[in-house]
């Protein structure tokens, strides 16, 4: 069984709204001293393929991202998280990009380089732009049936696959047959693995195959982006909170009290 | 040329978030000087034909219906195919989609689909460049707001569910020319890829997140399922429903349909009491309309203090049983007896 996993390089998401300030002009976050990581629901997506893979007991799983040379740095991430297999496109000659330019790209590569596949594995959205749309895009480009939010797969009758997807009021289970796209979401059965110190040092001398758009039929003006981010800003904050004061823990708690009623919501 | 606003019905039943969705349609309208539009795709049936009138009596110049026994499933993939087949005929220059689920994944799809460029989690709408709507969206969990512009000619717009207000309902009936049916080929609609073998509906014994007044949600500083039993105890005594952030979802406290924010349920309570959460911007992204926050946490620099108008900076073991206690009393209700 082959899975593709897309995952994406961002700044980290968790950064304190403290330390996040953006660059109106060139209208994108300043990096300052923020880490790039590889984006939360991706590598969620990622845990869910390591653990088809060990229900299937085989398969090779392949970890393809879009990105420059730093985007190096989540590739080997899912080689210690025991990925089998890396590619990164290099985004040079792609201009500004988009969702739609970068699932344009992830399908060709998938496509021509990375063919057969059972299924491909997106996070259900990016925790920089937080679209949720390269998902959909590529199971439309790859003509692929989608179950979205999946949390976990396991192998079901005759080369069915049985996805376990959140909705609204609970969770469900859903037979498909590959080749599918699932988009991975939060749950307690699919927290990312932990690598252990030796896969990760081993994951640094493992290889990551390097695939220029022209490659894959994409160079030059064949893939304009179809949005632009026009204007980016940091609102502004306004809120202020009053903080329930009193000198034992007992008058604190009747301040408490005293101002939840005052909120005459009660 | 028109603004036009797509409705999904599987069961025929009106959507939570239609009529707000008729607000964001009427508001890039009067932007654009378009005609608004609405179309309902769905399960036909007497409750699809209401939902077309109230279409109408919400702004709509003109409503479609495109009714098949086809769409009673909500399958996406034959919701995109009708949808496409649709956006053919109509020739719209905006499609707007609220982005529920199902939504969420018919609108980039679409999009594709029909080379329409996809905009999502759109909250709001303002003049953009080139003379058309600039399409304004939360980015980085919510730390920054964004303008986007579409570069084609048609554009695919999921809207956060009830981001927009209602506009107000006109009364009378439509003209006769004012509903249209569309006859879509039965044979158009793909076969379904997706068989449903399964369906664990959390038996939800108080209110549904999205329409609880009053909302108690805990963190992972809630340290294990007892926490939340506390919680849950709390929420009694309020008559209200228990939340929770992703760090204790994750943690396996709390089923992931309780999860509240970005990538969880967004709600709009009257109180929203958090405790033990530290604030992050893709938490606060699902409280933003709430009318008060309220937070509970042990250390005074945590992020929630700056989204909260109440605080109390302390361990909820300290205090919590205390607060129950005496919000029982203040409200003539026992711990433990169910709160209406
Ligand atoms: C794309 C994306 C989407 C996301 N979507 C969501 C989402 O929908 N919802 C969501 O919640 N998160 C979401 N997150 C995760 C989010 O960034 C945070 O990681 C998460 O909200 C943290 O949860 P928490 O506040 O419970 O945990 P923590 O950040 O660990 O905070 C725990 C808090 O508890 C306090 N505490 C500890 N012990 C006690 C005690 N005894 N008494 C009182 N206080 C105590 C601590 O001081 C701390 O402030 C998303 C992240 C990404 C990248």
């Amino acid at each position: 069984m082959h899975l593709v996993v897309c995952v994406k390089q961002v700044l980290d998401p968790e950064m304190s709204p403290r330390d996040f300030a953006v660059d109106p002009v060139a209208r994108r976050p300043i990096a300052g001293r923020a880490p790039l990581v590889i984006s939360t629901f991706d590598e969620i997506a990622l845990e869910v393929a390591l653990q088809l893979r060990e229900a299937v007991g085989g398969g090779t799983v392949t970890a393809l991202t879009l990105g420059p040379r730093s985007a190096d740095e989540v590739l080997r991430k899912a080689m210690a998280m025991q990925a089998d297999r890396a590619v990164r496109i290099d985004p040079g000659g792609l201009g500004e990009g988009d969702a739609f330019v970068t699932a344009s790209a992830l399908a060709e590569a998938i496509r021509r380089k990375l063919s057969p596949f059972d299924v491909v594995l997106c996070g259900r959205q990016a925790g920089d732009t937080d679209g949720g749309q390269v998902g959909p895009m590529l199971a439309e480009a790859l003509g692929l049936p989608m179950v979205a939010n999946a949390l976990r797969v396991r192998p079901g009758p005759d080369g069915s696959l049985h996805v376990e997807r959140e909705t609204e009021e609970g969770t469900e289970v859903v037979e498909v047959r590959p080749p599918v796209l699932l988009t991975a979401t939060n749950a307690e059965s699919n927290v990312p693995r932990i690598p252990k110190v030796k896969d990760v040092m081993a994951a640094h001398r493992k290889p990551i195959e390097v695939m220029a758009p022209s490659e894959l039929g994409l160079a030059g003006e064949g893939l304009p982006a179809r949005t632009a981010v026009e204007a980016l800003e940091v609102p502004q904050q306004s809120r202020q909170c009053r903080m329930v004061e009193g000198d034992s823990l007992e008058e604190r708690v009747e301040s408490l009290v005293a101002a939840l009623l005052e909120l005459k919501v009660l | 040329m028109s603004v036009l606003a797509v409705v999904v019905a599987p069961q025929g039943r009106s959507p939570s978030g239609w009529a707000e969705l008729m607000g964001a349609a009427s508001t890039v309208a009067r932007l654009t000087g378009e005609p608004v539009e609405a179309l309902v795709a769905g399960a036909d049936g007497p409750s699809l034909e209401a939902l077309a009138r109230d279409l109408w009596r919400r702004g709509a110049d003109r409503v479609w219906r495109l009714a098949s026994d086809g769409l009673t499933e909500p399958d996406p993939d034959r919701y995109v195919a009708a949808l496409a087949w649709a956006a053919g005929r109509l020739e719209p220059t905006t499609l707007l989609i609220n982005g529920d689920p199902l939504g969420a994944q018919l609108g980039p799809r679409l999009a594709m689909r029909i080379g329409a460029a996809s905009v999502t989690e759109v909250v709001d709408v303002r003049p953009g460049e080139q003379g058309r709507p600039g399409w304004v969206r939360p980015m980085y969990g919510g730390k920054a707001m964004a303008v986007v512009g579409s570069r084609q000619a048609r554009t695919v717009v999921n809207v956060r569910p009830r981001a927009f207000a209602a506009p107000a309902a006109r009364s009378g009936e439509p003209p006769a020319d004012a509903l249209v049916s569309l006859e879509l080929d039965a044979g158009a609609l793909p076969a379904p890829r997706l068989r449903v073998l399964e369906r664990r509906t959390a038996a939800s014994d108080g209110v549904r997140l999205e329409d609880a007044r009053i909302i108690v949600s805990g963190g992972r500083g809630m340290g294990g399922p007892e926490g939340f039993q506390v919680l849950q105890q709390l929420a009694e005594v309020l008559g209200g429903a228990v939340g929770a952030s992703r760090a204790a979802v994750d943690a396996g406290w709390v089923p992931g349909h309780l999860q509240i924010g970005q990538t969880g349920k967004m709600v709009a309570p009257d109180l929203y009491l958090a405790v033990g959460i530290s604030g992050a911007s893709q938490h606060l992204a699902g409280i933003s309309g709430a009318r008060h926050v309220v937070a509970i946490n042990k250390d005074p620099e945590a992020p929630i203090f700056r989204a909260a108008e109440i605080g109390l900076a302390e361990d909820w073991r300290k205090v919590l049983p205390s607060l129950i206690e005496r919000l029982a009393q203040a409200l003539g209700r026992a711990p433990g007896s169910r709160a209406s």
